[in-house]
């Protein structure tokens, strides 16, 4: 009994370490989004492309589908891209890209040298859409099922690794 | 003296306003509530700096949200249940105490109250420890007596080696 009480630092010790090995893992700029399992907040914009046609998420019902925030300003956006590109060609999940804080041109011209995996494209050039939905870091993917709920949010470039492990299987789940 | 205490001061007004240039005419009483609610308020783009003195694009966009519900009339409360709405508990630098905070709020209280307990159980203990004096009439005390002498001599004896 008494040799045990020697082993009390240790298992405080033990303890702490444990603390870090999970916290100092884990990346502070991933802040847990509130919008999980909540519906995707409404919105009427005017599209990219169609400029005199507007989009709201309720035209998705239905659907399991991706909104990818994104911007022709946003480094990081070129990092995801080529992987939403490869995305829309196999045909894998419907993406609607929200063109966050940017202007119209740039955002046309930044689609068509990069690519336009979009089926279409939000223009949120004053960013009230994207403070409606919690976007703090552009690029940030939504997964919103047939109901509109929002079910996962990629917050950053979305990785190969994020894509094969959590967004598909979750998009094949919702659809099945 | 004078002149050099009210420029003092006039500097000091403009550090407390330094945002007030955002907007065309600022009031500055809605500048004084943003101003004490966005001190209150996490900047997420730059985790450590509040939504009053953060530089990012997105504060200045909340600053302005901000700015027009203050307008509004809407209260403190309602601003901040708009932005945790958003952002979640993490916008808060004050976290409000719920079954997840528990520890953060209780935590400090209860390792002061451990240590706290912690310092009395071993006084208690060493107070048990520590025996009685022996009384004066001790047979005993004679020979410590001796022993302390034989301890202290050689020990004399070595200094003066030195």
């Amino acid at each position: 009994m008494k040799a045990l009480r020697y082993l009390i630092p240790l298992a405080v010790f033990a303890a702490l370490v444990g603390f870090f090995a999970v916290g100092l893992t884990r990346d502070p700029h991933e802040v847990p989004s509130p919008f999980i399992g909540k519906p995707a907040p409404a919105f009427k914009l005017a599209r990219l492309h169609e400029g005199d046609q507007t989009f709201g998420p309720e035209e998705m019902r239905g659907k399991v589908w991706l909104l990818n925030v994104w911007s022709s300003w946003c480094v990081s956006c070129r990092v995801e891209h080529p992987l939403l590109v490869e995305m829309s060609r196999d045909h894998l999940v419907p993406i609607v890209g929200l063109d966050y804080k940017d202007k119209r041109e740039d955002g046309l011209q930044w689609l068509s040298r990069h690519g336009n995996p979009y089926l279409l494209s939000a223009c949120d050039d004053e960013g009230k859409v994207g403070i409606d939905y919690g976007v703090y870091g552009v690029p940030e993917t939504f997964v919103i099922d047939k109901q509109g709920i929002i079910r996962y949010k990629q917050i950053g470039p979305i990785t190969p690794e994020a894509l094969e492990k959590t967004i598909l299987p979750l998009v094949k789940r919702l659809n099945g | 003296m004078r002149i050099a205490l009210a420029a003092l001061l006039t500097a000091f007004c403009a550090l407390a306003f330094g945002q007030a240039d955002e907007v065309a005419h600022p009031d500055p009483r809605v500048e004084k509530r943003l101003k004490d609610l966005g001190e209150e308020l996490r900047c997420l783009v730059c985790q450590n700096q509040t939504i009053a003195d953060s530089a990012a694009p997105l504060a200045l966009d909340l600053r302005n949200e901000i700015r027009t519900m203050i307008k509004q009339g809407k209260t403190d409360d309602e601003i901040r249940a708009y932005l945790v709405h958003r952002y979640g508990d993490f916008v808060l630098y004050r976290p409000p105490l719920k079954p997840t905070t528990v520890l953060l709020w209780g935590g400090p209280f209860a390792l002061l109250v451990a240590g706290f307990a912690t310092v009395v159980v071993v006084v208690r203990r060493r107070r048990q420890v520590v025996p009685a004096p022996l009384p004066a009439s001790d047979p005993s005390r004679a020979s410590i007596a001796a022993l302390l002498d034989s301890d202290a001599a050689p020990a004399q004896k070595k200094k003066k080696k030195r």
